[in-house]
């Protein structure tokens, strides 16, 4: 018989922690997948965020060094200089790299550091209980936005793909989703990209894979991913920001 | 071969780094310690070491935490308001038991405060100064001899212990330009850095570098870990000089800039025929408890000096016998506020009986 499916060698045989509908399955599946492909598991160095993501070593089977919130990029960097010769990729939510890690991801990118980042907007704070994020959409209710993001106090979603392509730092940005079997082939495809620039010392790298949070938005699963692309996708657009070396 | 060198405290510091055999440092320009970052900044990469200039102290201690946790040997310096934002850093460090040495050229405070000499954050260095409750080792140089010998054993002590090393000096010593013997770096035997993250290769077990601790029981034997390290630390790695301590019957106690002027206080007594002695602790963590211990049970009263209002002092009468007096002088940080030799022998009559 023919195995047509089988689990990613760069993910452990375990049980995830993530809530039922979590899109950080499905993300961590690509990301693995493309360490797969480039056969670089053994060779890499995975920084955890604070978060729902913070358990990175308990489903990656990569070395994993867990960094303060919102400080993955400067962590990375350290790693990344003083091992250049490994494949260092980080996996951070909105809150952390958006809000209390906006420095630390700019000057990242702003320097070009040769390092992978992965960017999960659900549009929300998960772990801490659902709470307005820095992309949380206008008008969405939270547990710290109880009437609805109110852009006149709160700001506008940050569009981050879109900003760090403005850098020329970076060598690749871009936005994909995985809210449907189509967006997922092509965040599939963008993911590898993303590690492509890595593997090929083409520069900074960086990701934003749009996702579901349906425990906080408190949706089913479907209808979570149907606001996905009803309501998110509209306001950040999916594509290629940036790629510098036509990868 | 020991070369003789005309340096500054600060020089002085970034040599020993290199000759430590580290290169990765990650900092920001902060006064009065921004001639390591500079000096660093020529000499690293010609050494094919990496010099970061971060955008903040917050990156900078986070590039410290990244390149530590993959097994290097990396320092990062700053001074007051830096040291303040390196806190989450350090604590983080301190959680994931990763070396690392920090360099804090003490400016005054609280604030924006000013540059001259000042003690002002010895409780923030020897309490831990992050959140969490842990300790880091702190090792206090006088001179600019002691900024190159310290700082040198300041990596061979964190990389021993997985404990962050903390060389807490102040503008005077920083500034200052001493005639120093650049020493080679001794040969230590060092345990080998199993816990690092490289990559996991074929055959090995994952390393993990983290702070984050959620299982039944696993916090607490964290805590007990490292309460025994701590210990050990005490028992084995305290440092203090002692001047002329067996006959006194005061002794003036003080660190680093401090300890200069007392030193210059304690020759002009016994000048003048004083048995009065210099106790000079070089670690400030682990406090060396067990010679103040020793010192008081033939030496009664005790004047301790420093550039604050009073914080080692804290220290000084937990570690002495119970029946001897411990006294105060003191002179908070600020311009025209560094006390003179007289000043202090005067201080040292007063309690001298």
């Amino acid at each position: 018989m023919k195995q047509v499916f089988q689990k990613p060698e760069s993910l452990k045989d375990v049980q995830t922690h993530f809530c039922p509908g979590c899109s950080h399955g499905s993300v961590h599946r690509l990301a693995a997948e493309a360490m797969d492909e480039f056969g670089i598991r053994a060779e890499t160095i995975g920084v955890a965020s604070v978060g729902c993501s913070v358990f990175l070593y308990s489903y990656f089977d990569v070395d994993v060094i867990e960094a303060p919130h919102g400080r993955a990029p400067a962590v990375a960097t350290g790693a990344k200089r003083a091992r250049p010769d490994r494949i260092v990729f980080t996996y951070q939510g909105d809150g952390d790299l958006a809000a209390i890690g906006t420095a630390e991801i700019i000057h990242a990118a702003n320097r070009g550091e040769d390092i992978t980042v992965i960017f999960v907007n659900n549009t929300t704070y998960g772990m801490t209980g659902g709470q307005m994020a820095p992309t949380t959409m206008v008008g969405q209710k939270t547990s710290t936005s109880p009437y609805g993001r109110d852009q006149n106090k709160d700001g506008y979603p940050i569009r981050m793909a879109e900003l760090l392509a403005q850098l020329e730092g970076v060598g690749f940005s871009a936005r994909v989703a995985v809210n449907s079997p189509k967006n997922v082939m092509q965040a599939k495809k963008l993911m590898k990209t993303a590690f492509q620039y890595q593997v090929e010392k083409k520069g900074f790298s960086f990701i934003e894979v749009l996702a579901v949070c349906p425990t906080n938005w408190g949706m089913s699963p479907l209808a979570a991913n149907e606001h996905l692309g009803n309501e998110m996708i509209p306001y950040f657009p999916l594509g290629v920001y940036r790629n510098t070396s036509n990868l | 071969m020991s070369t003789k060198l005309f340096v500054k405290g600060n020089e002085a510091v970034a040599m020993a780094a290199i000759e430590a055999g580290c290169r990765y440092y990650f900092g920001y320009p902060i006064t009065p310690q921004s001639d390591i970052p500079e000096y660093l900044s020529r000499e690293l990469p010609p050494l094919g070491g990496e010099f970061i200039q971060a955008e903040s102290e917050v990156a900078a201690i986070n590039m410290l935490l990244g390149a530590s946790a993959t097994g290097v040997r990396c320092m990062t310096s700053s001074s007051g308001p830096g040291i303040s934002l390196k806190q989450e850093g350090i604590s983080f460090m301190a959680g994931s038991e990763l070396p690392g040495v920090i360099v804090d050229i003490m400016r005054q405070g609280p604030g924006l405060g000013g540059i001259d000499a000042s003690q002002a954050d010895y409780w923030q260095a020897t309490r831990g100064g992050g959140h969490g409750g842990y300790r880091i080792i702190v090792l206090a140089p006088s001179s600019v001899q002691e900024m190159y010998d310290l700082t040198m054993q300041a990596f061979d002590l964190s990389d021993i212990y997985r404990i962050p090393v903390m060389v807490l000096a102040d503008s005077v010593i920083g500034q200052m330009k001493e005639s120093i013997v650049a020493n080679p770096r001794p040969v230590t035997e060092l345990p080998a850095k199993d816990w690092a993250v490289r990559g996991r290769r074929e055959g090995q077990s994952q390393n993990v570098v983290k702070s984050l601790k959620l299982g039944d029981g696993e916090m607490e034997a964290f805590h007990w870990k490292m309460h025994a390290r701590y210990q050990e630390l005490a028992d084995k790695e305290c440092r203090w000089e002692e001047l002329q301590t067996d006959d006194a019957t005061l002794v003036v106690t003080a660190f680093g800039s401090a300890a200069r002027i007392a030193r210059t206080a304690v020759a002009m007594a016994r000048e003048e025929g004083l048995k009065v002695g210099l106790l000079r602790p070089i670690t400030l963590f682990p406090f060396p408890q067990k010679a103040y211990t020793q010192l008081t049970r033939h030496c009664k009263r005790l004047l301790d000096i420093e550039l604050n209002t009073g914080q080692m002092i804290d220290d000084v009468r937990l570690s002495v016998a119970k029946d001897a007096e411990v006294e105060f002088y003191g002179r908070p940080p600020g311009a025209g506020s560094l006390p003179t030799p007289e000043e202090l022998l005067e201080q040292i009559k007063k309690h001298y009986s």
